[in-house]
């Protein structure tokens, strides 16, 4: 493997690990884990713990996949690499 | 011209379009019968793919549980979307790069082994037909409600609808009528939520308007809509709309596992990841992801917010309502089976409050053909009555179903709604039958038992495989196996612990054998199905940490992965050939011209 390849697997590595932490975070974290604290915070009527789990996750994951595509055509084309 | 005569023009303009279009996609050659010759462009894969994954369950019974659930429902919405952020990034780009056409193809190849092919084959079979016989059941349903046909007619002319386009299409057929099918049932979905929310809270965004205040002329006006339900199921004793881990199956641990289970369980669906074979390369299968997810996400955002409405709507008009003053809506779906009450205190007023009405679905007293009416002109039922004081049965179904009528809507949008429906149930069921066909055909026949089979051996196999398929869905929805509702579970937990994990290995660990994969695969399945087969068959507790069978595909994903790495540590590492394969995989350039559109 040529090291510029490498070095395209290692930095793909890096955003994936990124966005997928963001979608844990999210999730997980805002929408399962912390959602008492956050109902304390409301959002109009929405408790905003409620709020991430039954509406806001939802729009983060359709985002996080957006900026996975940029991000990744940007490096496919820096390392030509692309189709 | 009234509900019926909509409801026809609707289904019939609807099922013509489909067939149209399956004829002017026919398709002659394997590529083009399993992977619409790798042709589709992105944003139509992304509409294909949402129909594909959006099943009657999504489209008629989402919103009726999450507006029982109230907060734990966040489970089927992050779990069932959340997924795509896992294929987008994990899985789509590289299994498009590798180019084949099923998912037991990745594995064979990839593990250099028939064994593993057929154990993934065998999974796919296994996962894909739990959910078709749901689905041809759920078009009967669509047709016995609304066409007043018998169920099984309903579910027969399904399946003709269904083969002619999978049969003569294949994947470029279905790919194309699912388009279509995902216009017409996000419409569906669409025009009576936002009805529904400009009625309750006079702003016409659904998602926002589920958090907003109650519009004058409705019970609390001027109060937030959230506030509201959760007083209102303080004061008839339920748990509250917006409370959290309230019950033993809704503590935090059980809610982690089931989004979890849900989420890799998408990701690891086979009908769902063949899908990212069909775009021209590995740039498009990522947009494909972000546009399925753009399109579901529509639905899914507005699905929590029509569960918030129906519910306040349910309480609003039946509860503490006398039975004679019951809206027409009632009366209706009463025809069905699905709203049945029992006077238990004998006032005429309907009391809604916690716990079954009475033990199962109802069944009404009949007599000369005729059901036997009570003091308030009531249908009166053979069910055992239960002791507490609810007296309202309501099927969850009825929260999508029933909506425009709840809302007063025209006849023309419940005429829209069930070919919504429709269109929901037989996209998911022909997705379901390809993935099904595909690996009969391709990976037990093709692969396996007679690898000279010539292209138009091939392709008349896949064709004579989903006419079967589809006979054998079909004689399942007629006579429905009793433990429908309970094998759900093991799709999901099935695809999470045996289908994900072996491709996610495959991909990122060039040192993950052979050996590892099939044991890993083993363990994986065994541990989940053994339990859920314990707990939900067998009358067993949730004995691992409480967790329910839903969410036990988050243990054998682990115990897979544990198992796969720690075997292939000690076993010899995988052929040059494939270590090269798999790094060829990761990268985007070379990965095949388009051959057709």
């Amino acid at each position: 493997m040529s090291k510029d390849v490498k070095e395209y697997w290692r930095k793909n590595l890096r955003i994936m690990a990124w966005l997928l932490a963001i979608w844990a975070f999210v999730s997980y974290g805002l929408g399962i884990i912390l959602v008492n604290p956050l109902n304390t915070i409301h959002l109009g009527g929405f408790p905003l713990g409620f709020w991430f789990a039954q509406q806001g996750s939802i729009y983060v994951f359709v985002l996080l996949i957006l900026v996975y595509c940029k991000l990744m055509r940007k490096l496919d084309r820096e390392y030509d690499v692309d189709e | 011209m009234g509900i019926l005569g909509w409801t026809y023009v609707f289904v019939g303009i609807t099922f013509a379009l489909y067939i149209y279009v399956a004829w002017r996609s026919r398709v002659s050659d394997t590529k083009g019968f399993y992977v619409a010759g790798m042709g589709v462009p992105p944003v139509a894969n992304g509409m294909a793919t949402a129909a594909d994954w959006m099943s009657a369950a999504s489209f008629i019974s989402m919103a009726g549980l999450i507006s029982f659930l109230g907060y734990p429902g966040a489970y089927y919405l992050m779990g069932w979307t959340g997924g795509y952020v896992l294929l987008a990034l994990l899985l789509a780009p590289y299994l498009r790069k590798f180019g084949k056409y099923t998912v037991p193809d990745f594995v064979g190849d990839r593990y250099y082994s028939n064994a593993a092919r057929l154990v993934a084959a065998a999974c796919t079979i296994f996962v894909s037909y739990t959910y078709v016989c749901g689905q041809m059941r759920g078009v009967g349903v669509v047709f016995s409600r609304f066409l007043e046909v018998d169920i099984n007619t309903g579910v027969i002319i399904g399946m003709c609808i269904v083969f002619i386009y999978a049969a003569l299409g294949g994947m470029k057929g279905i790919t194309w009528t699912q388009v279509c099918q995902y216009c017409v049932l996000i419409l569906a979905y669409l025009i009576p939520a936002i009805a529904i929310s400009m009625k309750v809270t006079g702003v016409p965004i659904p998602q926002i308007g589920f958090g907003a205040t109650i519009a004058a002329g409705h019970p609390d006006a001027g109060k937030y809509l959230l506030d509201t339900l959760n007083i209102i199921a303080k004061d008839l004793g339920f748990v509250q709309y917006t409370a959290t881990f309230a019950t033993v199956n809704t503590n935090m641990l059980n809610v982690l596992c089931i989004t979890f289970a849900l989420m890799v369980g998408t990701a690891g669906l086979p009908h769902v990841i063949i899908r990212f074979y069909t775009v021209p390369g590995v740039r498009q299968a990522r947009a494909s992801a972000g546009w399925a997810l753009l399109f579901i996400a529509i639905l899914y955002t507005t699905a929590p917010a029509v569960a918030a409405f129906a519910r306040y709507n349910m309480v609003n008009t039946l509860n503490d309502k006398p039975y004679i003053e019951r809206p027409q809506w009632y009366t209706n779906w009463q025809k069905p089976g699905l709203v049945a009450w029992v006077d238990k205190n004998g006032d005429g007023i309907i009391q809604y409050r916690p716990g079954a009405a009475f033990v199962g679905r109802p069944n009404f007293k009949m007599a000369d053909g005729k059901r036997v009416l009570g003091k308030y002109g009531q249908p009166l039922l053979n069910n055992k009555i239960t002791t507490n004081k609810n007296e309202l049965y309501v099927d969850r179904d009825i929260m999508v179903l029933a909506s425009p009528e709840i809302a007063g809507l025209s006849a023309w949008v419940v005429g829209l709604v069930a070919a919504g429906g429709l269109a929901a149930a037989l996209s998911t069921a022909a997705g379901l039958l390809l993935a099904v066909s595909s690996s009969i055909s391709h990976d037990f026949y093709y692969r396996v038992i007679n690898p000279q089979a010539t292209e138009k051996q091939r392709v008349l196999v896949a064709r004579i495989f989903i006419g079967l398929a589809i006979v054998l869905a079909g004689y399942f929805g007629i006579y429905p196996p009793a433990f429908v509702a309970q094998v759900v579970a093991f799709a999901f937990g099935l695809a999470a612990s045996s289908i994900f994990p072996v491709i996610l290995l495959g991909i990122f660990s060039k040192k993950t054998t052979r050996e590892g994969a099939i044991c890993g695969m083993v363990a994986g399945i065994l541990f989940t199905g053994i339990y859920i087969i314990q707990t939900k068959f067998m009358g067993v507790g949730n004995w691992f940490l409480g967790i329910t069978p839903e969410g036990i595909g988050t243990i054998g994903m682990i115990i897979n992965l544990v198992v796969t790495m720690v075997v292939s540590s000690f076993t010899k590492a995988p052929p040059q050939e494939i270590q090269d394969l798999v790094e060829s995989v990761r990268i985007p350039r070379g990965s095949g011209e388009a051959t057709d559109h």
